[in-house]
């Protein structure tokens, strides 16, 4: 019971992390609050099942193509919607209330667009349900597919972020844009940058959330708050972070599940949540902000 | 000065187009049409359950009657002129929605929202108007006591106890013949109708001597049950009820899937009798038992369900969308019956009852439709109540899954 | 404070105001049922951005738990409406509010920025958790039904009221020790800290206030709905609605949410009346032209044409706000 609990809390915890992990390069390193994020991993959700009920296309295989096109998507709406934000805001808090109200519009732009194609109906397709023996539990393979992404993807950029050139300039620009700019960083560009790099993993998320996951026109707003709940938690544009937070509200919730009552693991991960919070404002590898 | 000639200019605005919506008015009487007014969550936590068992029905019904001729009042054809609103699934707006409705549009006649809570709060508003409220989304264990207090409305789906209690007692027969043990497996989603759902099943099972192994909730909006799951495969129960909604239905029989868990009655709440759900699962929806039902051998129900794929693109939904459906026609046999648009003689009319619909003869309110049905053969069946006519056998037990691709 | 009420600058905007609000009263003999529940919207937004910008506007910190503080009221109403008198409801209802502010009020308030605003959104969905499993596990009834005689207009002439209360109580805040402690801290704290005011409990102190109102205008909401469970009541949709709309009229004035709050309910309005099927996509465009086009909401608008002297006494309004400024 316990192992089974702790590995299907894994899955989820992967899952989290994976929706979250964009969403911390684009607030971390971009500085866009983005509200409209779920949406953008709802619109991959609809892709994959447009691909694979249509065309039947296998929705890993669509990745291929839905990473370069939702790269090039988030481009688009940095370059021509919030650039001019950025230039205008006086400052950091400026240009958080201001990236909130616009990437809130976005929200039900996007929201409605999809409306109006698919309705609100709730959409479900089968793909990669087997299950899988891990250590005697079984666990269906599409959650073990999203779980590895997820920790390529967070100890991968953790990597990239650290150890490169590239990586150590979007960490300069996440820590000091002002000064970054000082030490040749094109600073613009590496802000464009990961926000497309983040949109094109919120799309990676949500692609493989909807192997496993029934979805709706209006879902993307929960995708969004869970995913900024676990940002936080892990410390603002922190890869690595955002993994660990992901891992432990996923595997908190299996055991509440499993050892006390299901009907509380949303409010537990919440109670984790506010309790990292107030004990580490900043989040669990957060830098200390003044 | 800037913003007052602004403000001015929005509240022009808003004038304007009140004023523009009273001129659409006067135009339309002049040309005789039925106005039909409906708010409904086009958008919100609402949408996907009114996009699945109202909106098609409703758009679908005006689409035929004006497809032929209009309404018959008296010697004239009077065609339906649709007025709705997106309530976004919000009881605020809904209700400001049905005051705009009665007040602005000056409709005929109003079409319910979806779901119990939007229910609850336009139906003060409609019967304070005096229009007639065919609640067609809501289950609530005060039902009877809503249509008393509210002479004018019909609560079509019923109380959370008649859905529970016609299972539990489906479930006594075949734990008399020996079919199935004692213990009983629940779950049930924090959410009015599963609670209410869960109160009464709790208690007509232990009234049966069943023993209920497990019984917990789970959050509105959780999918991931896989531990709940689980931890009931090793209880030992033969029957497993899970009183959810669909996105939890699915993760549900899912993740049941997935570990195999194959009790000999799997009965999964709102959701199962949805197209969706043959759609996702194929073959192993085979032996699924779910609340509702259809008679597909019924030609009438079987037709309903031809013109729905016709014009909406895929099947009604099992349960709600038929009731719907039936007040629907109802409606329209009022309106003919009455053989006028006034709205106190349909009214009357629709108490009446006795209405020819997919339901046979009905009366908005009656509760003549399966309680339990069954995934058989790609048809969503009804078994319970076991003395209505048409009541199918109980697939038994449960086939196994035949698994995921 | 005597001497203070005395002066001639305090007795006219009171006295305009409440000419204005006596004058309002007569709305419901008027327009129709479907205004009045244009005109309830309107007072219930207003009251709840004003109140949101009480404690925010100052602070600068973006609260999304207008909704908590909403539904409790709402709650309240639902568990004792039948119970008890409609006032002494209504006063359980803001000692409810209070004790909750308190404790979430000496527990957050020192986090900063968007780790704040995280946090009420975190606090909305604990709560609305917490009252879902005590109704499943302990009352064991999921949604609650309020049968009580009160009327769409008692609704209005009670908001209205409340609505009054709260802009007197933000006019006399402005001109109080307490609220020009509360400008210091909003230009700096650390100078404030220097001042010797105890940062923490005058925020703790606004943010009590500012939850109290919140939480009355739920309780008076509460019986227009007929029945209430924890998603209508906790629905976040309303801290973001509110948010936007004092955003958009400028949180720092008294009268300034107001400026956002009349626009945009009117807005939201013509939209769901003329594009049920297009709302979500207009109500998008709409926003990100606000956003572009009026960079300090409508109250830099003003700010921005306000003529150097004085602005015209044509406006009652704006007459107000500026001397309240």
């Amino acid at each position: 019971m316990l192992s089974y609990a702790v590995f299907s809390g894994i899955t989820l915890g992967g899952m989290y992390a994976l929706v979250a992990m964009g969403l911390t390069l684009q607030y971390g390193v971009s500085r866009i609050m983005n509200l409209a994020y779920g949406e953008l991993v709802i619109v991959a959700s609809f892709a994959a099942f447009v691909l694979m009920t249509s065309a039947g296309i296998n929705p890993v295989i669509g990745l291929l193509i839905f990473i370069p096109a939702s790269f090039a998507l988030n481009w688009a709406i940095y370059r021509i919607l919030l650039s001019p934000l950025v230039a205008r805001a006086k400052n950091r808090g400026m240009l958080e209330v201001d990236s909130i109200l616009a990437t809130f519009g976005l929200l039900f732009i996007v929201q409605g667009i999809l409306l109006v194609w698919f309705g609100g109906n709730y959409y479900s397709y089968d793909f990669m349900n087997g299950a899988v023996d891990v250590f005697g539990a079984a666990i269906a393979a599409n959650r073990l597919v999203a779980l590895g992404f997820a920790l390529v993807f967070g100890l991968g950029f953790y990597l990239v972020l650290t150890r490169t050139r590239m990586g150590t300039a979007l960490r300069a620009v996440a820590v000091d844009p002002q000064s970054a700019r000082l030490v040749a960083i094109d600073v613009n560009f590496a802000a464009c940058f990961a926000f497309a790099l983040g949109g094109a993993m919120a799309a990676v998320g949500g692609v493989l959330v909807s192997m496993f996951l029934t979805f709706s026109t209006s879902m993307g707003v929960a995708f969004t708050m869970k995913a900024l709940i676990v940002v936080i938690m892990g410390g603002v544009g922190n890869m690595l972070g955002a993994l660990v937070a992901g891992l432990i509200l996923g595997i908190a919730e299996a055991l509440v599940a499993t050892y006390i009552d299901p009907g509380l693991t949303i409010a537990v991960t919440y109670v984790i949540f506010l309790l990292v919070l107030l004990i580490k404002p900043s989040g669990l590898f957060g830098r200390t902000v003044s | 000065m800037q913003i007052s000639s602004r403000l001015r200019l929005a509240t022009l605005a808003a004038a304007t187009t009140a004023l523009m919506s009273t001129a659409a008015l006067f135009g339309a009487q002049a040309q005789e049409t039925y106005r039909i007014g409906y708010a409904i969550s086009k958008t919100g936590p609402g949408a996907p359950g009114a996009n699945t068992s109202t909106i098609p029905n409703y758009e679908m019904w005006a689409k035929e009657i004006n497809d032929a001729g209009g309404l018959k009042v008296g010697d004239k054809m009077i065609p339906i002129e649709v007025v709705e609103y997106d309530d976004r699934s919000s009881s605020e707006e809904a209700v400001r929605a049905v005051e705009r409705l009665i007040n602005q549009d000056k409709v005929d006649f109003i079409l319910s929202p979806w779901g119990t809570g939007l229910n609850l709060a336009v139906a003060p508003i409609l019967d304070r108007a005096g229009y007639a409220h065919l609640a067609g989304t809501a289950v609530t264990d005060k039902a009877p006591q809503l249509a008393k207090r509210w002479t004018n409305s019909y609560w079509l789906l019923g109380t959370g106890e008649q859905y529970a209690v016609e299972m539990v007692k489906f479930l006594e027969q075949l734990k008399s013949d020996g079919k199935i043990n004692d213990k009983v497996a629940m779950i049930a989603v924090a959410d009015g109708f599963g609670i209410e759902l869960s109160n009464a099943g709790r208690d007509a099972l232990e009234e049966r001597g069943f023993e209920l192994v497990y019984d917990k909730t789970y959050p509105l909006g959780s999918q991931d049950l896989a531990t709940i799951v689980n931890e009931i495969k090793s209880l030992g129960a033969d029957t497993f009820v899970a009183f959810s909604y669909p996105p939890g239905t699915l993760g549900l029989t899912e993740q049941a899937r997935v570990l195999q868990f194959n009790p000999k009655i799997f009965y999964a709440g709102v959701g199962t009798a949805f197209p969706l759900y043959k759609d996702r699962f194929g073959a192993d929806a085979e032996g699924v038992v779910s609340l509702g039902g259809a008679s597909e051998t019924d030609p009438k129900i079987a037709s309903y369900i031809e013109r729905h794929v016709a014009f909406a693109g895929r099947e009604p939904d099992r349960w709600a969308s038929i009731v719907n459906w039936a007040s629907l026609q109802s409606l329209q046999q009022a309106i003919e019956r009455a053989g006028s648009t006034d709205r106190e003689a349909v009214n009357a009319e629709l108490a009446k009852g006795g209405f020819d619909t997919i339901l046979g003869t009905y009366k908005p309110g009656d509760q003549n439709f399966w309680q339990v049905g069954q995934w058989q053969d790609g048809k969503f069946v009804g078994i319970a109540p076991t003395d209505m006519e048409g009541a199918h056998d109980l697939v038994f037990p449960k086939p196994d899954w035949k698994g995921a691709q | 404070m005597i001497n203070c009420i005395l002066k001639p600058d305090f007795i006219k905007p009171v006295f305009l105001g409440a000419v204005i609000f006596a004058a309002l009263a007569f709305l419901p003999s008027l327009v129709d049922s479907y205004y009045m529940s244009l005109a309830i919207s309107i007072v219930s937004f207003a009251v709840l951005a004003t109140a949101w910008s009480m404690f925010s506007g100052p602070t600068r910190y973006i609260s999304l738990a207008t909704v908590v503080f909403f539904g409790i009221g709402a709650y309240t109403v639902a568990v004792l409406g039948e119970v008890l008198p409609f006032p002494v409801v209504l006063v359980c209802a803001a000692l409810a509010g209070t004790m909750l502010a308190l404790l979430v009020g000496f527990s957050t308030l020192r986090l900063a920025g968007v780790y704040f605003v995280i946090f009420t959104f975190g606090l909305t969905e604990l709560v609305r958790q917490v009252v879902s499993w005590y109704e499943v596990n302990v009352t064991r009834e999921m949604g609650r039904y309020i049968f009580l005689d009160i009327t769409q207009n008692d609704i209005y002439w009670q908001l209205l009221t409340l609505f009054a209360v709260l802009l007197l109580t933000g006019f006399i805040l402005g001109r109080s020790r307490l609220g020009f402690a509360l400008r210091i801290i909003g230009e700096d704290e650390t100078v404030a800290r220097h001042c010797g005011i105890n940062v923490t409990r005058v925020k703790v102190a606004l943010f009590v206030l500012s939850a109290v109102f919140m939480t009355l205008t739920g309780a008076i909401m509460a019986p227009r709905w007929t029945y209430i469970d924890p998603v209508i009541a906790f629905n976040p949709m309303l801290s973001f609605q509110v948010v936007i709309m004092a955003l958009l009229g400028g949180p720092r004035r008294l009268l300034g949410p107001l400026l956002g709050v009349i626009p945009l309910t009117l807005l939201f309005e013509v939209l769901t009346a003329n594009f049920p099927n297009h709302f979500s996509i207009m109500l998008g465009v709409t926003f990100m032209v606000i956003v572009y086009l009026l960079p300090g909401g409508v109250i830099g608008l003003y700010e921005k044409y306000r003529t150097p002297q004085k602005a015209s006494p044509s406006n009652g309004h704006s007459k107000t706000e500026e001397k309240t400024a």
